[in-house]
Parts: structure tokens; C-alpha cells; sequence
């Protein structure tokens, strides 16, 4: 037990209280650890809002959804009607709904450029392995919170999207069908679905996602923040004051709290904007076929994931069997280069070529839509391995090669692309267009260990660069 | 940085001027906007519930929610009431689901949010309908002996034929483009007035979809007008408290 501290007896109130707090709970410590004295890098710029704001729609998210819960009817035959109910009986329904609808686009705008961030600063390196890939559990939980979510208000986009995903499960061998059922809980998604989803959405994900947007901040905390310039501010070298702590770096509170509260403002326009004024946002954030009943004998011409999940969505749609063809190439030749450049002991290399043996069986065997399903997953799961993927000498993209920049740039393009072709029907073009970008995808991740190291780097400075405001 | 954020804007227009190019189906016509027109939202209730209300409900729109366009509850009950005689109802047809099956091969979709449902990238929700209620013409083929350029082999008749009249529509004979209509019977109102008419009655479905839209709007200025405050203040403070780090 820590030592019992004494406050004199002609202390405030105040101080009395948190004295006989302190010593049962470590409020100031944590206090201090976590706000007054956890130092942070002071030339944070622009994309550093995102962290704050992700964690600011979270705790939007849980708040209207607790409302909705309270007039939401998780019921084949109600879902629908209560929906509206919502949005027309109850008081300031309508503004807790088109919070929490608009709410969850925002969360998928706010986290896609705080990894956007995390991607061009080489936050995920070295010693912050573990607050990247706490992040992408959190990417995965919130995809599996917004897909469950969506089928709630039980339209048709809501019925005939959960009906689609919840099939591809089908196509994984031998245990797909068993699977698909016991994830919809019957043969169609029906009552049943809509019940379980409304327990996982509201209850077991939310859980799961809270203990990991903790354990991402105590990692974060433990660590210490990246920046903009990859520099160490609390490295053994870095320049410190008497006190030791770092000359480059500001007590996150007050300057960085009073900093994202000016983010908050900026964010909230924004998001107060669609709430009020186009909170359907063309269509995108709620879809004009949701608006109609879910109708189990009615398929709509056009079924399109929410925006959020059109890039994954797009690689699914370009594992065609043609593309298999193209898929075994990579495989083969990946193989085929790794034995010949890679210095490994013979045993090894055997094992290689009989990995990528079997791996070509199978995909000769296995139908295209379970590929199509493996890339999907993998589009995600790839991300959890950058931190050992990225070979550069330097963190930032400040200070790597110029042509990285551009790789950078045609990455997100190349995003941005799958995400639209995603929201069109499928078109011969286009499918090949998602071919294309499904594997540059790839290839950007699974050969950055060779093209990371290449190029010039620039010297990374020893402080950061930092203008006075 | 800036040559990133071109590039994204770039992909942005691109897939904005793409989205623009692959459209289907006849052009809708700009529906007037009245959602915020008193006069025409309670003509529009007056035809909805004269003319929709028999075959199709409206089962999540209660009648006492009128009284945001203007109407007291003694209005409701003395004009509008047919199907119930309590002002908190919600607007439900007396058709039987399995008659109207049977009648029109469908059963009529519920009408509360019909106009948030039907936008897509021709226009809006009420863009289709005004369309929709404007093209109807007489075809003896089908069943119910009515067709509709915007919903093609529609089960509906044309309810509001009393008002239009009929009309015929013409095609060319090779490529069975539409040309225009021929009126074969005079209706109660003119073109104009049938337009107007129509127009009032889509205002109303659309105020319907969505009944707080216009106390939405006019809440967000002044939600917008706080935050712009709130940012300058949060901007300031931010300031203040950067000013000493060197």
C-alpha cells in the first residue's frame, strides 16, 4: 500500500477531499499522467484533430443510441414503424436519429484520416507497433458496429445489405452454409437477425470497442505521440529542461485540450450542417431505398453498401474467376522472387514453393467468391501488419523520398476510386478498373518492405520544426 | 500536402462528373417548392386525403400533426376525417390489403415517406412524384386501362382523371419515342391549374415524409450561428494560450 499522505488541518474543504481520494484512488496521478503532465509534441498540425474527434462522435454515438434504444423496437414486424415514430412522436426524435445516422458517417470520415495520419507520419513505427494495431481492432469493431447497426431501422437497403454480406459467409468451405445460418439465426435474414444484430450493436460491440479505445490511449500515453516531422521528443537525446521534461513537447492539457476544442467547434459546423440541413447528404449517409420497408420477396435492382464499406466491397466484387488467374500469377511469382532474392536455408525455401503449391490448388479449386471474401477480410487485416512492413529509414513522409509522396497520393486516389466504384452497379469497365485497384492495393502494402527502402531519404532534423503561432 | 489535397478533389469531380453521365429512364420535372407554403401544404392534405387515402395509408402520419401546416383539431375532424373519428389516429386506408391484391395486382405502398423513398439521380423524391402524377395517359391494354410514362405498366389508375381529364400519349411509330399528349377528354381544370394542383398535393407528401423539416431548418441557422461564436471564442482562447510556446 502507498504511503498515507496528511493535509493540514487548515486546508479547503477541496483539498481535504482529494486528499482522502488520493489516497484511496489515484485521481491526481492519473490526472497528471494522462492530462496535465503527459507531455505532447508541439508542431501537431491539421490531421491531428482526428484522434479527439473520433473519440468526441464516440461518445455521441453512445449517447443518441441510448436515447433510440429507448423508443427503438428491435421487431420484424415494429423496426420500421418505430423508426419513424422516432423521427415524428418523440420529442427531439428526429435530432437524436439524424445524429446517430449522421454520426456514423462521421465516425468513418474522422477515422479514415486519423489512419490517413497514422499512414503519412509513420505513426505505427517502432514503439508504436501496439497503438496501431489496438486502432485497427477498433477500424474492425466499428465496421461490425455500422454494418449491424444499418439493419436496425429494418428498410430495404438494411434488409437486402445484411442479406448479401451475411452470404458471403456462405461461400467459405465446408463450414460457410452452417455459418450463415448461425449468424442470421435462420435461412433469411429475418426476426432473428434483426434481434441478435440489435444485442450485438447496442451491447457486445460497444463493450469490446470501449475496452479498445482505452487500451489505444494507454498505449498512446505510454509511448508518447508521434508528429508531423517523426521526431522523438522524449528519446534519450531529445532536449529536456531542468525538470526533464522535453523541450519539443506542451502538457496536453491546457494547450491541446484548449486546441481540440477549437477542433470540436470546427467539426461540430461541419457535422451540425448535414444534421440540420441535408442530413440524408444526397443520399449517401441514410439511402433513399431505406425508406421503404424491408421486403423479403422484393430484391431491389441495386444493392450498395453504405459509403463507409464501398472500397471493400469494390475488391469483393473484382474476384471474379477471371481475376483468379491474375491472383495465382501473384502468388507464383511471389513465391518465385521470395525463394530467389531472400537469403533463406534450403528447407525454407522448399517450404515456400509448397506453401504457394497448395495456396495455387486451392484457388484453383475453391470457388472466385471466396476469394472474393478472403480479399475483403484481407483488405482489412493487412493493415494490422504495416508496422513490419514499412522499411524506411525515416517516419515521416517529410523526410522520405519525393516519389513516395506521390505512391501516397495515388494510394488514396486509388481509395477513393474503389469507394465509388463500390456505390455503382457492377459494369465491365469498372470491374476492371476494381481489378486494377484491388491490386495496386495489395501490392502497396505487400511490397512496401522492398519499396520503402528505396530512394533517397532526407535528414530528419533533430527538433521538430515549429512556427509560433 | 497541397498536391495530395488537388489530387483528392481531382477524384472527387471526376467521380462526380461520372455520376452526372449514367442516367436512366424519362427526365423528371422540377417539382415547385412549397414545403413552407401554408396555403398549398393544406390543399395538398385536402386532395391527399380526398384522392390517395382510399387505397393507400399513411400509417405513420398522425392527424393531429396537420395542425403544424395550420390547421386547428376542428379543422381536421370537420374536412379530413373519413377513415376515423379521432384526430390522433394515424391515416389508415379502409381498403382491404387482399381486395387491393387483388384489384390492382399490388397491394398500394404506404405514402408516409413516399417522397424520401423515391429520389434518386433523376431529382428528388418529389420530383418523381410531380412526374409521376402528371403522366398518366389512357391505354386499353392494360388491365386497369391507365399507363404512366414515369412508372411504366403502373397498377394504379389515374385517380385524379376527374381533374385532368383524359389524355393520350403519342409516339413515334419506329422508334416508340414519346412526342407529346392529345387530350381526348376535357378535365375539370386546365393544364395550369392541374399543374398547381398536383404540385400542392406533392408539397404535401413531401412536408409529410418528413413533418419537423422545417423546424429543423430554421433550428440549424441558429445551432450554425452558436457554433460560428463558439469557434471564434475557442479560436481566441486557443491563441491565448499558444502565445508563449516558443
Amino acid at each position: 500500500m502507498a504511503e498515507f499522505k496528511e493535509v493540514s488541518p487548515n486546508a479547503s474543504v477541496g483539498e481535504k477531499l482529494l486528499n482522502w481520494v488520493d489516497n484511496r484512488f489515484p485521481a491526481s496521478k492519473m490526472y497528471k499522467e494522462h492530462l496535465s503532465e503527459y507531455y505532447a509534441p508541439k508542431n501537431f498540425n491539421f490531421w491531428y484533430f482526428f484522434g479527439s474527434l473520433a473519440l468526441l462522435v464516440l461518445v455521441i454515438q453512445i449517447v443518441t443510441g441510448i436515447f433510440l434504444v429507448m423508443h427503438y423496437k428491435p421487431d420484424a414486424a415494429l423496426a420500421f414503424g418505430s423508426v419513424e415514430y422516432i423521427m415524428r412522436d418523440v420529442p427531439w426524435g428526429w435530432l437524436i436519429r439524424y445524429m446517430h445516422s449522421t454520426g456514423a458517417s462521421a465516425f468513418f470520415i474522422v477515422v479514415y484520416l486519423h489512419m490517413y495520419r497514422g499512414l503519412i507520419y509513420g505513426s505505427y513505427r517502432k514503439p508504436r507497433e501496439l497503438v496501431w494495431v489496438f486502432g485497427c481492432a477498433i477500424f474492425l469493431c466499428l465496421m461490425a458496429e455500422a454494418f449491424m447497426g444499418y439493419l436496425l431501422p429494418w428498410g430495404q437497403m438494411s434488409y437486402w445489405g445484411a442479406q448479401v454480406i451475411v452470404n458471403l459467409f456462405s461461400a467459405i468451405p465446408f463450414i460457410g452454409p452452417d455459418l450463415s445460418l448461425l449468424i442470421r439465426g435462420d435461412y433469411v435474414v429475418g426476426d432473428a437477425t434483426l434481434n441478435r444484430f440489435f444485442s450485438f450493436h447496442v451491447i457486445a460491440v460497444p463493450l469490446v470497442l470501449l475496452g479498445l479505445v482505452v487500451a489505444h490511449i494507454i498505449a498512446l500515453h505510454e509511448v508518447g505521440s508521434n508528429n508531423p516531422d517523426g521526431v522523438e521528443i522524449k528519446g534519450p537525446n531529445a532536449p529536456k529542461d531542468a525538470n526533464g521534461h522535453p523541450l519539443d513537447g506542451v502538457p496536453f492539457h491546457p494547450y491541446y485540450s484548449v486546441h481540440d476544442i477549437l477542433g470540436v467547434s470546427g467539426f461540430l459546423i461541419v457535422f451540425s450542417a448535414i444534421v440540420f440541413f441535408a442530413p440524408e447528404f444526397g443520399g449517401y449517409f441514410l439511402e433513399y431505398n431505406n425508406f421503404i420497408p424491408a421486403d423479403p420477396l422484393k430484391t431491389p435492382p441495386h444493392i450498395a453498401p453504405v459509403w463507409y464499406f464501398t472500397p471493400f466491397y469494390s475488391m469483393l466484387r473484382a474476384i471474379t474467376s477471371e481475376m483468379m488467374y491474375a491472383l495465382i500469377a501473384c502468388v507464383v511469382g511471389g513465391a518465385f522472387l521470395g525463394v530467389k532474392n531472400i537469403k533463406m536455408p534450403a528447407i525454407a525455401k522448399n517450404a515456400v514453393i509448397g506453401a504457394a503449391l497448395v495456396v495455387v490448388l486451392l484457388m484453383l479449386s475453391i470457388d472466385a467468391k471466396f476469394w472474393g471474401v478472403v480479399v475483403m477480410g484481407g483488405a482489412v487485416i493487412i493493415l494490422f501488419f504495416l508496422p513490419w512492413l514499412d522499411k524506411c529509414e525515416v517516419k515521416s513522409i517529410r523526410y522520405r523520398p519525393d516519389w513516395h509522396k506521390y505512391l501516397y497520393a495515388v494510394f488514396v486516389v486509388n481509395f477513393i476510386v474503389l469507394a465509388y466504384l463500390g456505390v455503382q452497379p457492377p459494369s465491365p469497365v469498372g470491374e476492371r478498373v476494381s481489378q486494377v485497384g484491388t491490386l495496386f492495393y495489395f501490392g502497396f502494402f505487400l511490397l512496401m518492405p522492398w519499396w520503402s527502402r528505396l530512394g533517397q531519404t532526407k535528414p530528419v532534423p533533430d527538433r521538430v520544426t515549429f512556427t509560433p503561432h | 500536402m497541397k498536391k495530395i489535397i488537388l489530387s483528392l478533389l481531382l477524384s472527387v469531380g471526376l467521380v462526380a462528373s461520372v455520376q452526372a453521365s449514367s442516367e436512366g429512364g424519362i427526365a423528371w420535372d422540377k417539382a415547385p417548392n412549397k414545403v413552407n407554403d401554408l396555403p398549398a401544404l393544406q390543399n395538398g392534405a385536402k386532395l391527399f386525403v380526398n384522392y390517395c387515402l382510399s387505397c393507400h395509408s399513411a400509417a405513420f402520419m398522425r392527424y393531429n400533426r396537420l395542425k403544424d401546416i395550420g390547421l386547428t383539431d376542428q379543422q381536421i375532424k370537420d374536412n379530413l376525417l373519413f377513415t376515423t373519428d379521432k384526430v390522433g389516429e394515424t391515416m389508415k386506408a379502409n381498403i382491404d390489403p387482399r381486395q387491393a391484391k387483388e384489384w390492382f395486382g399490388a397491394n398500394p405502398p404506404d405514402l408516409t415517406v413516399i417522397a424520401r423513398s423515391r429520389a434518386g439521380h433523376n431529382g428528388t423524391g418529389a420530383d418523381y412524384l410531380y412526374t409521376y402524377m402528371r403522366t398518366f395517359y389512357r391505354d386499353d391494354t392494360k388491365a386497369t386501362g391507365w399507363n404512366n410514362l414515369a412508372f411504366p405498366s403502373v397498377g394504379m389508375p389515374h385517380v385524379l382523371w376527374e381533374l385532368q381529364g383524359e389524355r393520350r400519349a403519342v409516339f413515334d411509330e419506329k422508334t416508340h419515342e414519346f412526342k407529346g399528349w392529345e387530350q381526348i377528354k376535357p378535365g375539370s381544370m386546365t393544364a395550369e391549374q392541374y399543374d398547381q394542383a398536383v404540385g400542392d398535393l406533392v408539397a404535401y407528401l413531401q412536408w409529410m415524409g418528413e413533418p419537423a423539416q422545417n423546424t429543423r431548418k430554421t433550428i440549424g441557422i441558429f445551432v450554425l450561428l452558436f457554433l460560428f461564436g463558439f469557434m471564434y471564442i475557442a479560436w481566441r482562447l486557443n491563441a491565448a494560450y499558444w502565445k508563449d510556446v516558443k
